[in-house]
């Protein structure tokens, strides 16, 4: 092989024909409430993990949405399991046990 | 893919195209990179139907890459064009014809930003007759050389000793059109067939016996960029690019790609031996690339030119296979004597 | 007994021709197709809560008995004499109307005009007309059994400088939500994408239905605007957007895509408005009421009035309840009344 000295970079892009819609049913089975969410920040903006970890609920729903659930378990890692979020969602989604269902889904997936 | 619905589009965007007498003015790249091209181009328009296209030794680059690299300002590369429009006058044209996309492009937007800010060339003007002691004047009408060869399609078909059919099976070829970028994407209006469906190429493959494949990444650009491919740390993702072309393409099997503009067929050819190298993967048939052709080279082809004349053994795919497949002889020993 | 000519027989203008009939007056309306009803004959169910719009329909006309109508009527000409007005038709009828109604209603935005979304040139590209129709009909080839995946796209035409439509049309958000958990009660098993650049839900029961569609029918919504659509060789539609919540392209294979299609002033309404000089008020091509605010339903010239989204894009019931305005503010200005 001709060493170029480059090579191709990788896509970042999302293809949404790829995600797992089977494992994506068993959670919505144990926390349905991860439909509903529309994206609107409030968990994040008042994470006690999310100033000083990557943590983010909402950015987590919207990973597994898009099929990267690697990056979803990832960025609930730093998760204390507080309940603030639980207190701030507008559409009362209950973030605990979802965060909790996230992990239960894709972690045995591995 | 609703065929009538492209016909109302290329409908809606069809330029005036004048027949004749036209200054023609070069590639800086395409002389080096498919070095035929150009005098094939004269030779079809001047010899074999008998157009008048004026040439000069005069002319320079337009300084379109410079421009696009970030390495002169833009009025710098409108007083270089401001110059090519004097030389325009001076020998008595109005029509102006460039060989590249990126100078159409770059012609194309002084043009208009004069026309937004006539202070601008107001200026322009200045400048050229402070480095050059020149005045010029605006062409009447602007059009880049697969424009010329898109009017005259249909007269070098009926001069035409070949048509773009695989003789071996009586189907059409199965052609990939890849339109430079700065043809359409900035100005639409200027091109044929508007951006979203060109009719330019497509045009020519349709009149010369051809099939054109639609496939979901045809509108994509080709990856080379300016800064993007010179600068070897950013080749990456000049040849991601190729890469995504080649892939989305694959499916449909095409016998052989046309384009428009210097550096598309350039990138089209040789990224697929560097992609065959860091990949293991060839898009042509028996583990070769596919062809890829400058619209000048197809018309050479079709109207029945030696293949070696035309410059074809600077291709990095070898054509043979589509010569083959159409049935143009070729002399395999003549290839390299020049 | 007093002439009320009202001009385009839709929602607005059925509702507002009984009410004037129910106040005495002698009532003309006039309508340019075969039928009544405008847009509201062509669609299906109604949101937020699914009522058929035929029954809303029948209705409305059922209302209109005594009004004198005109099908396939145009207004011919129409000018000022004296204190009223003298309205020709085209099917030869003249009436000196004491004051005129524009219900003029609304075009829906021509969807080939956005070139990037194919309609007209992929085959399973449609729009939300083209839907209702299907729901009501049941007949379009377009619309296959098992879908995989079907795409709805907002803001078609609206909120776009470029298609020459810089505002919201207000009904597209709802109307796609709608259609959206429509078409998974009719395949359950289709995922559906909703391509949104803000929803817009500001009706009442409009955000329950938003939140169904999420909860109940699993209809996912992204926040992007699709920027390109293309068919692959199975003829399937890729589909290309950002999600701009991940700041990442998306990319997804789709077995149809409905295009929200916004509104536009009705052209047909825009020329009889011209006649008057009263067409060209509204940069947005809508007609200009003499006050925005407290004075909706009246023109800037006496004894014209407007109701309906002729002055913009309206709801159903807004257009119902403007219509009924308009025939109370039409009754005072012929009796006279400040």
């Amino acid at each position: 092989m001709v060493k170029f000295g480059f090579a191709l970079n990788p896509s970042s892009r999302i293809d949404l024909d790829k995600t797992d819609r089977e494992k994506f049913a068993q959670l919505v089975e144990l926390e349905p409430d991860v439909l509903k969410c529309m994206a609107c920040g409030s968990c994040t903006a008042s994470c006690t993990a999310g100033k000083f970890t990557p943590t983010s609920v909402r950015s987590a729903i919207l990973e597994i949405q898009n099929g990267r659930w690697q990056q979803a378990l990832d960025m609930l890692k730093g998760c204390l399991l507080c309940g603030k979020c639980t207190m701030v969602c507008p559409r009362a989604i209950n973030t605990r046990h979802l965060i909790l269902a996230i992990n239960e889904v894709y972690q045995s997936g591995k | 893919m609703i065929y009538q619905g492209k016909q109302k589009i290329w409908s809606d965007y069809q330029k005036e195209i004048p027949d004749d007498h036209y200054f023609y003015v070069r590639s800086c790249i395409r002389q080096n990179l498919f070095p035929a091209s150009e005098k094939t181009f004269l030779d079809i328009t001047r010899n074999k139907l008998g157009k008048d296209f004026f040439e000069t030794e005069h002319h320079t680059t337009c300084g379109g890459i410079a421009y696009h690299c970030d390495t002169i300002p833009q009025e710098t590369s409108m007083t270089i064009i401001a110059r090519q429009f004097a030389l325009m006058q001076k020998y008595g044209y109005e029509n102006y014809v460039c060989s590249c996309i990126t100078s159409f492009g770059l012609y194309t937007e002084t043009l208009e930003t004069w026309r937004e800010f006539p202070e601008l060339e107001a200026r322009i003007k200045e400048n050229l007759w402070k480095t050059c002691k020149l005045e010029f004047a605006k062409p009447k009408y602007l059009a880049h050389a697969s424009d010329i060869i898109y009017k005259y399609r249909n007269l070098i078909a009926a001069q035409a000793k070949y048509k773009l059919i695989n003789r071996h099976t009586g189907k059409p070829l199965r052609v990939v059109e890849h339109i430079g970028c700065h043809y359409g994407k900035m100005f639409p209006s200027k091109s044929v067939g508007g951006a979203e469906y060109p009719y330019v190429l497509a045009g020519m493959i349709e009149a010369w016996g051809g099939e054109v494949i639609d496939y979901p990444e045809r509108r994509h650009c080709c990856g080379y960029g300016f800064r993007q491919y010179h600068i070897r740390s950013n080749r990456g993702y000049s040849l991601a690019n190729t890469y995504k072309k080649f892939e989305s393409m694959e499916p449909y099997k095409p016998d052989m790609i046309i384009t428009n503009c210097p550096g598309c067929p350039y990138f089209l050819d040789r990224w697929q031996y560097v992609i065959s190298e860091m990949e293991g993967k060839t898009y042509g048939e028996n583990g070769h690339g596919i062809p890829v052709f400058t619209y000048e080279e197809v018309a050479g082809l079709v109207m029945g030119y030696n293949p070696w004349d035309l410059g074809l053994q600077m291709h990095q795919i070898g054509p043979e296979p589509v010569l083959d497949k159409i049935g143009i002889p070729y002399d395999p020993q003549a290839k390299y004597l020049l | 007994m007093k002439n009320i000519v009202v001009i385009g027989g839709g929602p607005a203008g059925l509702e507002a021709s009984a009410q004037l009939h129910r106040l005495g007056y002698n009532v003309i309306l006039v309508e340019k197709s075969p039928q009544l009803g405008g847009h509201l004959a062509k669609w299906d169910r109604l949101f937020p809560s699914g009522i058929p719009a035929k029954d809303v329909l029948e209705k409305m006309v059922s209302q209109i008995n005594g009004v004198k109508y005109f099908l396939e009527a145009n207004v011919q000409s129409i000018n000022l004499l004296h204190k009223s007005y003298n309205v020709i038709l085209n099917n030869g009828i003249t009436v000196l109307a004491d004051a005129v109604l524009f219900t003029t209603g609304f075009d829906l935005f021509p969807a080939q005009k956005k070139e990037e979304y194919g309609y007209g040139i992929y085959e399973k590209v449609i729009t939300n007309a083209d839907l209702e129709n299907w729901f009501k009909t049941k007949k379009d080839n377009r619309v296959t059994e098992n879908p995989k995946r079907i795409g709805f796209v907002h803001c078609v035409g609206s909120r776009d400088e470029k298609a020459g439509n810089r505002y919201c049309s207000k009904v597209c958000c709802a109307t796609a939500v709608k259609q959206a958990c429509e078409i998974k009660q009719e395949f359950p098993d289709v995922e559906v994408f909703c391509f949104y650049m803000d929803l817009r839900m500001f009706g009442r029961g409009y955000e329950d239905m938003y939140l169904s569609a999420q909860k109940d029918y699993g209809v996912r919504f992204i926040r992007g605007r699709v920027s390109e659509v293309a068919e692959n060789i199975n003829k399937e539609l890729i589909v290309k957007a950002e999600d701009t919540l991940s700041g990442k392209p998306i990319k997804v294979t789709l077995d149809l895509l409905v295009l929200m299609s916004g509104m536009q002033n009705c052209s047909e309404g825009t020329k009889v408005a011209h006649q008057l000089g009263i067409a060209n008020a509204g940069n947005d091509g809508f007609f200009e009421t003499k006050d925005a605010i407290y004075s909706q339903q009246h023109s800037t010239r006496e004894g014209i009035f407007f109701a309906g989204a002729c002055t913009g894009p309206k709801t159903l019931p807004d257009s119902l309840s403007e219509a009924r305005a308009a025939a109370i503010e039409i009754h005072n200005y012929v009796k006279g009344i400040r």
